[in-house]
């Protein structure tokens, strides 16, 4: 008597826990083996990749079709070049950060923020030697934090200062924004804050706070931790629903160029506010996650579908997408 | 969007290629599809008894050969003091022993496994004895001739007179005796019968019934018609070949030959034995055929490095089903697989020990290479060479224990365990702890799976014996290769978002 109830009890959570994969597709969500096979291999040619996953071409690109990239200090390549590290941080007077070029999910990202008599002022308050540096350079060079473990190069770019309309929704960390392009459309946007969870990283997997933006105006649409919705942010206590990203047209219409730039047709941009040069890109990202549906609340399906069933032959400038986007795909009409 | 139809048509011809190959084995080469089943073999014992006076002799025993029916195994002799030879004549295939000198009762044994085997392939074509002419000497030639003439009009082809000869032999009895004085009646019914223009021959077979032993040949007449032959009882005129009888020697020579002895005789006993189906297949297949493509041709070590790899397809489909379909992440794409290899020849508890503890101290000593800042190649190699030397450590320390099964920690692939543990350990400083129980939970989950698939004798017995079940291995990947639908994990990692929706 006792086992049939088990076994109900057993449905029961396992109803609570799953959602049924009809209810799933009603909403549309973007599952990872669809994203795989119908929009990141068929809208992604991989000779482009390259370009993509590595941060210095990427730069190169940016700067050569005139979107908006934080200044470039120094590339070390060599073993032996590690030593001339203090040499190029001469160059820059405030803050740096150091990143692999083929680093992925914000691996080996280091920030400082400071230079001065003490050291290196690290973005979580701690005091880095030069040789501490130079140990991060040579790990980068040795594929640390490549995928595969690639030989890499280390990129040093000038410090992104954060917009202050940002400050008490991160801990530590820069904010920024991720916007999905498909066939150069603003199809979803969200917000990444890291957290003293996270590290100071704006890894969502890590514990960083994901906010989803509405692509009509950059206000948030609600907010997610470790895949949970919250209200506040757990670190600064703020209302996570007051945050609006400023600039909002700049952003879009720079997350669009990048598929002119890059030629991908399903494409993750990470663009962050600069307080004195605006919207800058970060990176790209030629697989980006699924999160943000859950960040917004929403499933990618439907938007993508729409997209793809816009006429092919009507070429639209890049305002024009931003535009279509903005009036298609928000909340408020 | 591309046309899936070639997809399509792809993955059903391997399925369907799979399928027909499978049943073909299944068919034509009577692999079951179990594995377990036995298969009936008969031990025949052949003893060959002479009386040597002291001089050098050779003793000549004919031996069967494959043929329809049987299928033959393995052969054995026991005769101390003899030199033995397996010699080819035109006349079949016979032991031949020597010994220069011999005194006194000498007994030789020949022993034979035949396994019953109706998919039997001889060894060699069948030859259609050519007719020789035989000129016999009054009054019997006229007594013979009476015979055959009247079987000639009574009869219509090669096998009705072969029947209606032996029918005139029982009616006129008289005839018979008569020609009986000269030879035996086997040998005048082949030859009337190769008179008449019917190639025909005396063979010699062996009934064969479980536990007889003393037994002797009994002598058939084999009447041909065209390619095709008969079987004949020279005393009834029955026709047929009974399913327990097997032929001897039937190249129309001599059974036993013994030269420089006498009072030589031949007696049979045999047993039926039941075995187990590969150690059949394995005999029957030893002898290299290049038109039977199958792992049984292969040397017995071969074999067992192929009963291996042909198991690797089911672990990686297992790897991709896991990763597609449930989403469980792992470090390493297929190290899952290679861990349960190595879990195969450890024996599961065994093996997840042995890991767990060199991933263990090998993620501890490498926490301290962290700290001296090496390049990547060398810090990998370093910890190729801990693991070796924990391998070893590990293997002294279980052998002074008398733990024997601890040896068996050797069977890991070590590259693979160093990469690992790298991998961990990167794992583990970038994203913390809990990642590493993740990543290395659902490695060594999908590993244990992988094991138990690929540990199951019917897995084993189907990859080995059956080549077109890696066909539909081959189609199942990519049917899974082209699966949009969620994944299990995703299932739960995206439930928030249908709460959303009602609320």
């Amino acid at each position: 008597m006792s086992e049939p109830a088990v076994k109900m009890n057993w449905f029961q959570t396992m109803r609570e826990r799953y959602a049924h994969p009809g209810a799933l597709s009603k909403i549309g969500v973007l599952g990872m083996n669809r994203r795989n096979v119908s929009y990141i291999s068929r809208y992604n040619p991989r000779h482009l990749f390259p370009l993509v996953d590595d941060k210095l071409q990427t730069k190169e690109l940016a700067l050569e079709a005139g979107v908006k990239v934080p200044d470039l200090i120094g590339v070390i390549s060599e073993q032996h070049a590690v030593k001339e590290l203090s040499q190029i941080l001469q160059r820059c007077s405030s803050g740096f950060c150091i990143k692999p070029a083929h680093g992925s999910g914000g691996k080996g990202i280091m920030v400082i923020t400071r230079q001065s008599e003490e050291g290196y002022r690290k973005s979580n308050g701690q005091f880095a030697t030069i040789s501490d540096l130079e140990r991060h350079v040579s790990n980068i060079l040795a594929g640390l934090f490549s995928l595969g473990g690639r030989a890499d190069v280390a990129i040093i770019e000038d410090l992104i200062h954060f917009d202050d309309c940002f400050s008490g929704f991160s801990y530590e960390g820069v904010p920024d924004t991720r916007v999905i392009v498909f066939r150069g459309f603003p199809v979803m946007a969200m917000m990444r804050l890291s957290t003293a969870d996270s590290n100071g990283k704006a890894n969502l997997h890590q514990g960083a706070v994901g906010v989803g933006l509405d692509i009509g105006d950059g206000h948030a649409l609600r907010a997610v931790q470790f895949d949970k919705p919250i209200l506040l942010h757990p670190d600064t206590g703020l209302n996570m629903m007051t945050l609006k990203v400023p600039h909002w047209e700049e952003v879009l219409t720079l997350a669009v160029s990048c598929y002119e730039m890059s030629g991908l047709g399903y494409l993750g941009t990470d663009i962050v506010l600069d307080r004195f040069k605006g919207p800058m890109l970060l990176e790209l990202n030629a697989r980006p996650g699924l999160t943000i549906q859950i960040a917004n609340g929403k499933g990618l399906l439907p938007r993508l579908r729409q997209i793809e069933s816009l006429s092919h032959k009507r070429r639209m400038s890049v305002a024009d997408r931003v535009a279509y986007a903005r009036e298609h795909f928000t909340d408020h009409r | 969007m591309a046309s899936r139809t070639p997809f399509y048509i792809l993955v059903s011809l391997l399925f369907l290629a799979g399928t027909a190959l499978t049943l073909h084995r299944h068919i034509a080469f009577d692999i079951p599809w179990f594995p377990g089943e036995q298969r009936q073999t008969w031990s025949i014992e052949a003893k060959v008894d002479f009386e040597a006076d002291g001089n050098p002799v050779t003793a000549r025993l004919a031996i069967p050969n494959t043929q329809p029916g049987f299928t033959q195994l393995n052969q054995q002799t026991a005769s101390p003091g003899y030199g033995l030879s397996f010699v080819e004549r035109e006349s079949g295939t016979y032991a031949e022993w020597s010994i220069r000198e011999a005194t006194g009762n000498q007994s030789l044994y020949y022993k034979v496994d035949m396994l019953v085997d109706p998919f039997a392939i001889p060894d060699e074509q069948v030859v259609i004895p050519s007719a020789k002419p035989n000129v016999e000497k009054e009054p019997y030639a006229t007594a013979a001739q009476m015979i055959l003439d009247r079987a000639i009009e009574r009869s219509s082809s090669n096998y009705t007179l072969a029947r209606e000869l032996i029918h005139e032999f029982n009616n006129q009895q008289q005839t018979a005796e008569l020609l009986a004085q000269v030879k035996p009646r086997t040998a005048w019914i082949s030859q009337l019968l190769q008179e008449a223009g019917v190639p025909a021959r005396r063979i010699h077979a062996l009934e064969l019934e479980d536990g007889r032993r003393r037994q002797s040949l009994i002598e058939y007449i084999q009447v041909f018609e065209g390619e095709e032959y008969d079987i004949f009882n020279p005393e009834t005129g029955e026709q047929g070949q009974a399913e327990n009888m097997l032929l001897w020697q039937y190249h129309s020579g001599p059974v036993l030959e013994v030269i420089g002895a006498t009072n030589a005789q031949v007696s049979f006993s045999m047993i039926s034995q039941e075995q187990p189906f590969n150690i059949a297949l394995n005999q029957k297949f030893a002898d290299n055929e290049w038109l039977n493509f199958s792992l049984y041709t292969l040397p017995l070590e071969e074999q067992a490095i192929f009963k291996g790899i042909l198991l690797i397809p089911v672990g990686v489909l297992i790897v991709v089903l896991m990763r597609i379909l449930v989403g469980i992440k792992t470090s390493g794409t297929f190290m899952p697989v290679l861990i349960a290899m190595a879990f195969i020849q450890t024996s599961l508890l065994t093996g997840l020990i042995g890991f767990l503890l060199i991933v263990g101290v090998g993620l501890m000593i490498r926490s301290y290479l962290s700290y001296l800042n090496l390049l990547l190649v060398a810090r990998i190699s370093a910890v190729i060479i801990m693991v070796i030397g924990m391998i070893a450590i590990f293997s002294i320390i279980a052998y002074k224990f008398g733990l024997t099964e601890g040896m068996k920690i050797t069977f890991f692939p070590m590259i693979i365990l160093a990469w690992t543990i790298e991998r961990m350990s990167i794992l583990w400083e970038e994203e913390g702890a809990k990642q590493v129980m993740i990543q290395g939970g659902g490695s060594l989950l999908v590993a244990i799976l992988a094991y138990m698939a690929m540990n199951l004798d019917w897995v084993r017995h189907l990859t080995f014996n059956f080549m077109g079940i890696q066909f539909i291995l081959m189609g199942l990947t990519l049917v899974a290769g082209s699966y949009t639908g969620y994944r299990l994990l995703e299932l739960k990692r995206f439930k928030p978002l249908t709460k959303l929706d009602k609320s």
